[in-house]
């Protein structure tokens, strides 16, 4: 028999059974779609966590002060006040392999300009610091090297400031006042939004690091030291090649500095990410083969109900092969169609998740190949040995069959 | 001519139970080409059995079965299918349609298995009405077999039997569910077909559906034990004038009556 018949063979048959046939293939259907939804769910927080960290700048390495003793008492990370700008310098001049460094001082002022005050991060950084942060500016330009030795006050300001204290102008060439000191806005930064632990990162104001550690802040040590490396791979040498240089400059002294790759920050977000999506992937597989079953658990209580009918067409003519080849498509075709109804159905749901959760939609074309794939498999797998039982009958038993 | 059906010595013996039964003991007959045969008997005398020897359903425990030449002992499952679908139409004691399933899609299913021959769709769908026309349902093809008459049905059933040109059609019991005017309409059938040279052999328990035949089998506890050609033949057409003739007559009667 040609094969087209047996297929509108096997059509008539499903059509019989239209609600079996549905609730057969939505096992599949669920199953599919869980898989979808899940690995979707799981790649969209990974690539919204990238992102992120991404946007924190490339190749980044971080050199923050480290805990420092006196008297025998031991302080934490972060306070010790030996980071200074000269570490900068050195690390700039010294180091190989490296794109870009910049300092930073964190600080917190008032802001008066305008008529209007706001209360904001002020900054003092490098010329480096939008190019190491990956943070380019959407107006005017970042102060130059001549500028930080000039201890110059010009600002660049974060677009939050920026509407905050210019609503309804252009914010450059304006003044802003800090501690009372006019300074000059000459750029200001494009949008960076929120950073993976929630603070707004473009209400800020950047001023050269040394007009703010003079004029501002009176401090003498910096907050951090951020350096870029030229490539991914140079990252562990120029971190490796930043430690010899503080070490050495320290002269003996105990360190007390931390020098961390943003690798190691990213590394803790997308280790639980991965087992997440590990995990939601295999509950989602489960389900595919609980539908799989569904669909051999149907088959077989089709054979044996339809005994009659297998003895009928036996009895007509048809050969095993012909009645193996319908029950096979039969089950392949509940087990397709629910896969496809499944793709549909995660699809939509991915999109729903990721309209809800803000990421990005990513249902990876991989897990759709893979889940129909899997779910035309089920068919065959599942669907083969009812088949072969339904082959196997004699024609003139299986019209005895009550 | 050779005969289409050459049985010899034809024994059926069922061991699937405690003790094996004897259906069939030692049957010969020879069947030629555009005979009609009427196999009678009590029930439980092996009709069926032999019926389904017959069609090539089952195999017979002895003896051999020689159908249009070819001796059915050397044939293989596949083969005896393919002989079932060609050379033999089949109506079932129960009719045996496909449930939820039109009359036009279970005339149609014979065609799906052929082997010889490579029919479109539409010639298949062409085939099978012509069937039902043949059997007067034609206007009935979209109907399932739930929505039909045992009669209707039962000519589903002939129909479907017809549908590839079978040159020996065996009806095991056609009129056993009918009343007697349908049984008389389903003979009507029978004998238009044979007329256009379709070997016919079916079992029936009634004399008069007998009387239809042109040559009638008695079998009694699986052997022949009378073989005779029928004198006084019935013509279907005669008997539904004559049964029509006396319904008219019973109505006057219960009119006048009134
Ligand atoms: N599958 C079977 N297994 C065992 N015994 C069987 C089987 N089929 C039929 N028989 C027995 O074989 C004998 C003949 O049965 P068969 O069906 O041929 O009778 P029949 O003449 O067709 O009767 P009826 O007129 O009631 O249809 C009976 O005694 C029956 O019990
Ligand atoms: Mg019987």
């Amino acid at each position: 028999m040609r094969f087209t018949n047996t297929f509108r063979v096997s059509l008539r048959a499903l059509r019989r059974n239209t609600m079996r046939s549905i609730l057969t293939a939505l096992g599949i259907i669920i199953g599919v779609a869980a898989v979808i939804t899940m690995v979707s769910i799981g790649n969209g927080a990974k690539s919204m966590v990238e992102a992120q960290v991404a946007a924190l700048g490339q190749n980044l390495i971080t050199v923050m002060p480290g805990s420092f003793s006196s008297g025998g008492m031991r302080s934490g990370f972060g306070f010790s006040t030996t980071l200074v700008p000269e570490d900068f310098e050195a690390i700039a001049n010294d180091v190989e392999n490296i794109d870009g460094a910049s300092p930073e001082v964190r600080d917190s002022q008032q802001v008066l300009a305008n008529g209007l005050n706001w209360r904001t991060n002020v900054n003092g950084v490098g010329p480096d610091y939008p190019y190491v942060k990956n943070w380019p500016l959407t107006a005017g330009a970042m102060f130059s090297e001549q500028e930080v030795k000039s201890l110059a006050k010009v600002a660049v300001i974060g677009k939050v400031v920026a509407e905050q204290l210019f609503p309804n102008e252009d914010a450059v060439g304006q003044t802003i006042r800090i501690r009372n000191l006019p300074f000059r806005v000459i750029g200001v930064l494009g949008p960076k939004g929120v950073t993976p632990w929630g603070s707004d990162q473009d209400d800020i104001v950047l001023v050269p690091y040394s007009s703010h550690m003079r004029r501002i802040s009176r401090r003498t040590s910096v907050s951090s030291i951020q350096i870029q490396a030229s490539t991914p791979e140079a990252i562990d040498k120029v971190k490796v090649a930043v430690e010899d240089l503080l070490t050495q400059r320290r002269r003996g002294r105990e360190p007390d500095f931390i020098v961390r790759t943003q690798e190691e920050l990213a590394n803790t977000f997308t280790a639980t990410n991965r087992t997440m999506t590990l995990l939601l992937a295999c509950i989602a597989s489960v389900s595919l083969i609980v539908g799989g079953i569904g669909i051999m658990n149907i088959m077989l209580v089709s054979v044996t109900e339809r005994t009659r009918e297998i003895g009928i067409r036996l009895a007509i003519g048809a050969h095993g092969k012909d009645v193996l080849t319908q029950f096979l498509i039969e089950a392949v075709l509940l087990s397709t169609m629910g896969g496809v109804m499944g793709v549909l159905v995660g699809v939509g749901a991915s999109q729903l998740v990721a309209h809800y959760m803000g990421w990005p939609i990513l249902v990876s074309s991989l897990s759709v190949i893979i889940a129909v794939g899997f779910s035309a498999s089920v068919g065959v797998f599942f669907g083969f040995y009812p088949a072969r039982k339904a082959a196997q009958l004699d024609p003139i038993d299986a019209l005895r069959y009550e | 001519m050779a005969p289409v059906v050459q049985i010899t010595d034809i024994h059926k013996i069922y061991d699937s139970g405690e003790i094996p039964v004897h259906a069939v003991r030692g049957v010969s007959l020879d069947i030629h080409r555009g005979e009609m045969v009427a196999l009678m008997g009590a029930s439980g005398s092996g009709k069926s059995t032999l019926m389904n020897v017959l069609g090539c359903l089952d195999r017979p425990s002895r003896g051999t079965y020689l159908l249009d030449g070819i001796n059915i002992a050397e044939l293989g499952r596949n083969e005896l299918a393919d002989l079932r679908n060609q050379k033999l139409g089949f109506v079932f004691q129960g009719f045996n349609l496909l449930a939820r399933t039109t009359a036009l899609e279970n005339v149609e299913l014979p065609m799906l298995y052929g082997r010889h021959r490579k029919h479109s769709a539409r010639e298949i769908r062409e085939r099978a009405m012509h069937c039902l026309e043949i059997v007067g349902l034609a206007n009935r093809y979209d109907h399932f077999p739930n929505q039909l008459s045992g009669g209707q049905q039962q000519r589903v059933a002939i129909a479907r039997g017809l549908v590839n040109e079978p040159q020996v059609l065996l009806a095991d019991e056609p009129t056993g569910n009918l009343d007697s005017r349908t049984s008389v309409e389903v003979m009507g059938v029978f004998q238009k077909l044979n007329e256009q040279g379709i070997t016919i052999v079916m079992v029936t328990h009634e004399l008069d559906i007998a009387s239809f035949c042109k040559r009638n089998l008695i079998l009694r506890d699986g052997v022949v034990v009378r073989d005779e050609l029928v004198s006084n033949r019935s013509i279907a057409e005669h008997e539904t004038r004559r049964l029509k003739e006396a319904e008219a007559a019973a109505k006057l009667i219960a009119h006048n009556a009134a």
